[in-house]
């Protein structure tokens, strides 16, 4: 069990989190917003879709991602042609990580004061420009502390795709620490994990109070 | 044929039509209230806010909406920017019926009607100078003209130095102030007031009220307010009407109301302004006379309907006898005098009811409270 090994795997461990959170933000914000401005009282009301949309979202939240993971299987291999590595592991990660995101996002979305909505109404703008220039700004240090627990959780998530054969750091303590019984490795994995987990939410917390200004 | 007609319109009369005719000033009002009503679906069934409001507000007035929580002047207020829509009746702004509007026009609207709030509703995430450019910015104004247009209104309302500060850092005033650059930003016509100074202390209340004021007499803005204190509508107002549940209860000129008011909720809304009886002056006083020599009290009520301040030597001739002041005063509001007087009359051979028809010819309304003890 060589470094080489283990920088692989955090390596691949940055690779999974990082790819599928990245597009669970970009696709995590949009849904997010849908579902604060198509709901009651929202700028683009639209009851029938909220809820369609918020059961869809509700479906993916509950299912544990260990099984969530093995049913998507097939639409793993239908995406990127094998089930096995890096790449497999992103799109069970994805499809965990989006919904889980949007609900966060729409919380810190639907906090934004109602005031404002009507102060920017009131000068004149169109709701595009509400969505634009004042729920994103004034739900974004929200939203920087909700991605940050994304990032945690979908850590957490990689661990166990590792132990189904995804590669990354859980792959390495599944192998190593647990079956072959090398503590070492299994130390060396968790304190790794520790500080990543660490550093990722001592930066998400800094930049979330720096963009804070109220 | 023209009978018919005439039965026509006798059979559905257009609202305020024949009023226009009856009343040409109603013709260049700024702002019209035709039969609005407004009815929310509430818990247990549907619950009237507003019901048959007909108001006319004239262009460059101070225009005072007063009432209770509850009373519907938020509804009201916003049906002039459509941030509520009427269930029913009409808003005419400039004569031009608002309610067919669509989302370009009532944008184009809203540009010509500024508002600010009672929580100043600034974006948090956005400097004082970002919060009064974002009107401009939405609507496309080149970055030039904006910084141009920026800059001049955040030294109107007195902020040169605040161009970078966050919200966050300012006090409740510098606040406001900012609200009402952001809301003349587009140079409107009318500027509505949703208790804009119900979260401010005294003192930044009146320095805000001060600016309202300069800006109604500078740029001839039509100002549109809603208050539940009287002393705002007494302080910067030129008319006022006073609203409950949801109704038009009393309206006209503020000194007008307030020197004489005709219903028990604007005196209710007056009560804190108004001279009431000092606790310590009530226990000396009975309702029947003890005593042939009791004193008589009496309170003098003066509406501000006379062009002059009481004279009390005219007065006091005229009582005759001791002659004490009790309690009273007396304010000006639009260059009428306002105010009450308890006098407390002794040694005097008249009864009470002369006493009182006497007064009655200085002040415009008398009572006798009671006998002196």
């Amino acid at each position: 069990m060589g470094f080489d090994r283990l920088w692989q795997g955090v390596i691949d461990t940055f690779l999974m989190v990082g790819v599928s959170s990245l597009i669970a933000l970009v696709l995590g914000i949009p849904l997010a917003v849908i579902l604060v401005t198509s709901g009651k009282g929202g700028i683009y009301e639209a009851p029938t879709l909220n809820k369609a949309l918020g059961a869809f979202v509700n479906l993916f939240r509950s299912i544990p991602f260990l099984i969530l993971m093995v049913a998507l299987i097939p639409f793993t291999r239908l995406i990127v042609g094998t089930t096995y590595g890096v790449w497999a592991a992103v799109v069970p990660l994805t499809i965990a990580a989006t919904p889980f995101f949007a609900r966060i996002a729409e919380v810190s979305l639907r906090e934004v004061d109602h005031g404002l909505i009507e102060a920017a109404q009131a000068m004149g703008c169109k709701r595009h420009h509400i969505i634009w220039h004042v729920l994103l700004p004034e739900a974004l240090p929200g939203i920087v502390g909700g991605f940050t627990i994304t990032l945690v959780t979908m850590i957490n998530s990689s661990a166990m795709a590792g132990a189904i054969g995804a590669g990354g750091l859980g792959d390495i303590a599944y192998r190593y620490g647990y079956q072959r019984f090398d503590s070492q490795v299994m130390l060396t994995v968790i304190v790794l994990l520790v500080i990543l987990v660490a550093v990722i939410q001592l930066g998400g917390d800094r930049l979330a109070l720096a963009l804070n200004k109220r | 044929m023209n009978v018919a007609i005439a039965r026509e319109r006798l059979v559905q009369p257009q609202p305020g039509a024949n009023h226009t005719e009856l009343h040409p000033e109603l013709s260049h009002a700024h702002v019209r209230f035709i039969g609005i009503g407004k009815t929310y679906d509430g818990r247990q069934g549907p619950v009237d806010a507003l019901t048959g409001i007909d108001l006319a507000i004239q262009r460059g007035e101070i225009f005072g909406i007063i009432g209770r929580s509850g009373a519907g002047k938020s509804s009201l207020i916003r049906t002039i920017n459509r941030l509520e829509q009427p269930s029913s009746g009409r808003v005419l702004i400039d004569q031009v019926d608002i309610a067919g509007f669509d989302e370009d026009k009532l944008v184009a609207l809203r540009r010509k009607i500024g508002m600010i709030f009672q929580h100043f509703n600034l974006m948090s995430a956005k400097t004082v100078w970002q919060n009064v450019e974002l009107p401009l910015k939405v609507a496309g104004v080149p970055k030039l003209q904006r910084e141009q247009k920026v800059r001049e209104l955040l030294e109107l309302v007195g902020l040169q130095g605040k161009h970078t500060a966050y919200p966050a850092q300012l006090s409740g005033g510098q606040k406001q102030r900012v609200g009402i650059a952001r809301a003349l930003v587009h140079d409107p016509a009318i500027l509505l007031c949703d208790e804009a100074t119900s979260a401010l202390d005294p003192e930044t209340t009146q320095s805000i009220l001060g600016l309202l004021r300069e800006i109604n007499q500078r740029l001839g803005l039509t100002i549109i307010l809603i208050t539940h204190e009287m002393a705002v509508i007494r302080d910067i107002c030129h008319r006022v009407v006073v609203l409950e549940q949801g109704r038009v209860v009393e309206q006209g000129p503020v000194w007008q109301v307030f020197g004489d008011p005709q219903y028990d909720v604007s005196k209710t809304l007056l009560a804190p302004l108004q001279a009431s009886l000092p606790e310590a002056l009530q226990s000396r006083i009975s309702a029947q006379p003890l005593s042939s020599q009791a004193s008589v009290i009496l309170r003098l009520r003066f509406t501000g309907s006379q062009a002059q301040e009481p004279d009390l030597g005219a007065l006091f001739s005229a009582l005759g006898g001791q002659v004490r002041l009790l309690h009273g005063g007396v304010e000006h509001i639009q260059g009428h005098a306002l105010g009450q007087l308890l006098l407390s009359v002794t040694s005097t051979s008249l009864g009470a009811e002369e006493l009182r028809k006497r007064a009655g010819q200085w002040a415009q309304q008398v009572e006798v409270v009671g006998y002196g003890i």
